[in-house]
């Protein structure tokens, strides 16, 4: 039974300009100690999707339409607010792309660490303060005991981004959600950090999902991928499968726009047009404007993500009629 | 007249940094360039690159007279810019053009996109509105946009179509040179394609001198001709991309290429990675300013400050180890 289960998922935004389906109908589910990265550009629904799991969506003007989120038996779009406190922070917690603004700076690290020992478990003052410097210790601050009197100012770009990973590892949750976490970071850096939550994953057998626009950040990092475009899954691959053998033109295109896949000074593939307007509603493949593949049956077409090789799906139409 | 277009001898720009509102003192100085030396001949497009704070942005604005420089000298087309009165600046100004990184915040929300590429055309040239107007639809067809949207305004256009817009703005007045500071970094990978397209087309067929920067070395790979790059203010490595990055020689720009996640799964995280952040460019390292990050660093690297020196006739690099490999 999957750690987390996700089915037909929608969020609307209901804005002056219309109902905008950041995320229409996905879903998906993760294994304990899998992690699963979700690729796709900025607009496409990555965040909502994970925001809505956790009770995160401004209402109004965001609603969840449909879907059920099964989590060891209660379904999380359904919980109380109580209830959803009790599993946000302790059993699933969350890091961000931007560390400066996700921690409070009139609070102390110290403090911040150790608020969600104190919240979810009473723990004594000085437990939580022990706790924390393990913590603090395990994700390569080493001088834990001096710096929890520290301000988050006082820390560089990567260590903050770790002080927030304790945060959120040290009530020991079974998933992790990474939304964007090395974005804002530099090159050198991001690797260090990716390999820190690797190896936090690793040896605390805890489930990852992973947000991120940065193909390279997914290939190094997960086991299985979801692709998203336009608030909906077009591919679900492991990433093995997906970075070999990609079977949705999108995925293609994306990869095939990097610089890194050119030779020096070549022309860069390039995707014409735009991404779909989401206040519009859009029947058939939301790629089918952009791609070279679409025939006139993408327009209209049901979009469901099919088997199309072993733990290989794909939405798209023609690669399911074996066309591509 | 020197052989470059744009040169740069030993540039160095602090900025000092000041306690208190009423006492103030100074405390320290941030040397974000902090002796730069180097040459773009015509034509040439080089990319610098280097992890944030490391002064490549400065650099940017100190060569454009954005931030005063500290010491030393920037000659373009020969004239050194920081002795010039501002009347013969201004002269210059039209040949020197800047594309900024965040297209959301380089143009004016209230000016319509033909005001925008106007602008420079108004300022410094005596072309009548009417003209203007064909001038004008020529620099939007030039990088790809329609003539019929000059009326619009930027909240109406996407990240790509406004970066387009401001690279007509810069092109508004045929200059000699652009700086283009970090130009794909706000934008999605297929949006970041046709941008760099667009800039890779336009160097080639109007002869442009580029100086690119980016923190993306696969970006600045795939249009630069020379790369160089720099830590804390320094230039460590300087020449041919190809060779820059297949044949890395200062420890820097190794770890630097091998902290590009690989987008090939089979292959395992590379060992070696860098262990902590850059250090502050307040208090700088003693001699070579990577040392307490290098993996190959000897006793004397922490006192005997590295110049760039050529290690080959085509590359400078500021490491001993690079010489005696």
């Amino acid at each position: 039974m999957p750690l987390l289960d996700v089915e037909n998922l929608r969020t609307y935004f209901h804005t002056r300009n219309g109902i905008v389906r950041a995320v229409d109908g996905v879903s998906f589910s993760v294994e304990k100690g899998e992690t699963l990265g979700i690729v796709g550009e900025s607009g496409s629904g990555k965040s909502v999707c994970v925001y809505s799991l956790l009770g995160l969506i401004p209402s109004p003007p965001g609603r969840i339409e449909s879907g059920a989120a099964h989590f060891d038996g209660s379904d999380l779009l359904r919980c109380t607010p109580e209830e959803l406190r009790a599993v946000r922070g302790k059993r699933i917690s969350m890091i961000f792309q931007d560390p400066m603004t996700a921690l409070n700076p009139y609070m102390t690290i110290g403090d911040q660490v150790t608020e969600p020992l104190r919240v979810h478990e009473g723990c004594p003052k000085m437990e939580a303060r022990t706790r924390a410097i393990e913590m603090l210790q395990s994700v390569g601050i080493v001088d834990g005991a001096e710096r929890l009197r520290d301000y988050p100012h006082q820390f560089s770009g990567g260590m903050r981004q770790r002080v927030m990973i304790a945060m959120a590892l040290i009530g020991g949750p079974e998933l992790l959600i990474a939304d964007e976490p090395t974005t804002a970071l530099d090159v050198t850096v991001q690797a260090q950090i990716l390999d820190l939550i690797n190896n936090l994953q690793q040896s605390l057998g805890m489930a990852v999902i992973l947000i991120t626009h940065d193909l390279g950040v997914i290939a190094s990092t997960c086991d299985r991928v979801l692709v998203m475009y336009a608030g909906r899954f077009l591919e679900s691959a492991t990433v093995h499968d997906l970075f070999q053998t990609p079977r949705h033109p999108y995925t293609e295109a994306l990869m095939a726009s990097r610089p890194s896949a050119h030779a020096k000074g070549e022309t860069l593939y390039t995707i014409p047009g735009l991404p779909p307007d989401l206040s519009t509603e859009i029947a058939g493949c939301p790629f089918a404007e952009r791609c070279r593949h679409a025939v006139d049956g993408c327009r209209e077409c049901e979009l469901t993500l099919e088997d199309v090789a072993p733990g290989h799906q794909s939405a798209c139409l023609r690669v399911q009629a074996g066309e591509l | 007249m020197s052989e470059y277009l744009l040169e740069l001898k030993n540039l160095k720009t602090h900025f000092p940094v000041r306690v208190g509102t009423l006492f103030e003192r100074t405390v320290g100085t941030v040397k974000a360039v902090d002796g730069v030396s180097l040459g773009v001949p015509e034509g040439e497009v080089l990319g610098l690159v280097g992890e944030s704070g490391c002064g490549k942005s400065t650099l940017a604005r100190t060569v454009l007279g954005l931030v005063p420089a500290t010491s030393g000298t920037v000659l373009f087309e020969g004239r050194d810019l920081r002795t010039l009165l501002s009347h013969e600046l201004r002269a210059l100004r039209p040949r020197l053009q800047m594309v900024f990184q965040d297209p959301y915040a380089s143009l004016n929300p209230r000016m319509t996109v033909f005001d925008t590429i106007a602008e420079p055309l108004a300022v410094h040239t005596t072309v009548s509105r009417r003209e203007r107007a064909g001038r004008v639809g020529e620099l939007m067809e030039r990088v790809g946009l329609a003539r019929r949207l000059m009326k619009k305004y930027p909240h109406e256009f996407s990240g790509g179509q406004r970066q387009r817009i401001a690279i007509a703005r810069a092109l508004a007045l045929n200059p000699r040179l652009i700086i283009a500071d970090e130009p794909v970094s706000a934008l999605d990978v297929s949006v970041q394609a046709q941008i760099l397209n667009l800039i890779a087309e336009l160097s080639r067929e109007m002869g442009l001198t580029l100086l690119l920067i980016s923190h993306d070395l696969a970006v600045v790979k795939h249009l630069s001709h020379r790369i160089g790059v720099m830590y804390l203010g320094k230039i460590v490595e300087l020449g041919d991309a190809e060779d820059v990055f297949h044949r890395p020689l200062h420890p820097y720009t190794q770890a630097l290429i091998r902290a590009i996640p690989s987008t090939d799964p089979g292959r395992a995280r590379p060992a070696g990675l860098l262990h902590g952040d850059p250090p502050s460019p307040m208090n700088p390292p003693s001699g070579c300013p990577f040392h307490p990050r290098c993996p190959v660093a000897a006793p004397e690297c922490a006192t005997t400050p590295q110049p760039l020196l050529d290690a080959e006739p085509t590359r400078q690099v500021a490491c001993w180890k690079a010489k005696t490999p």
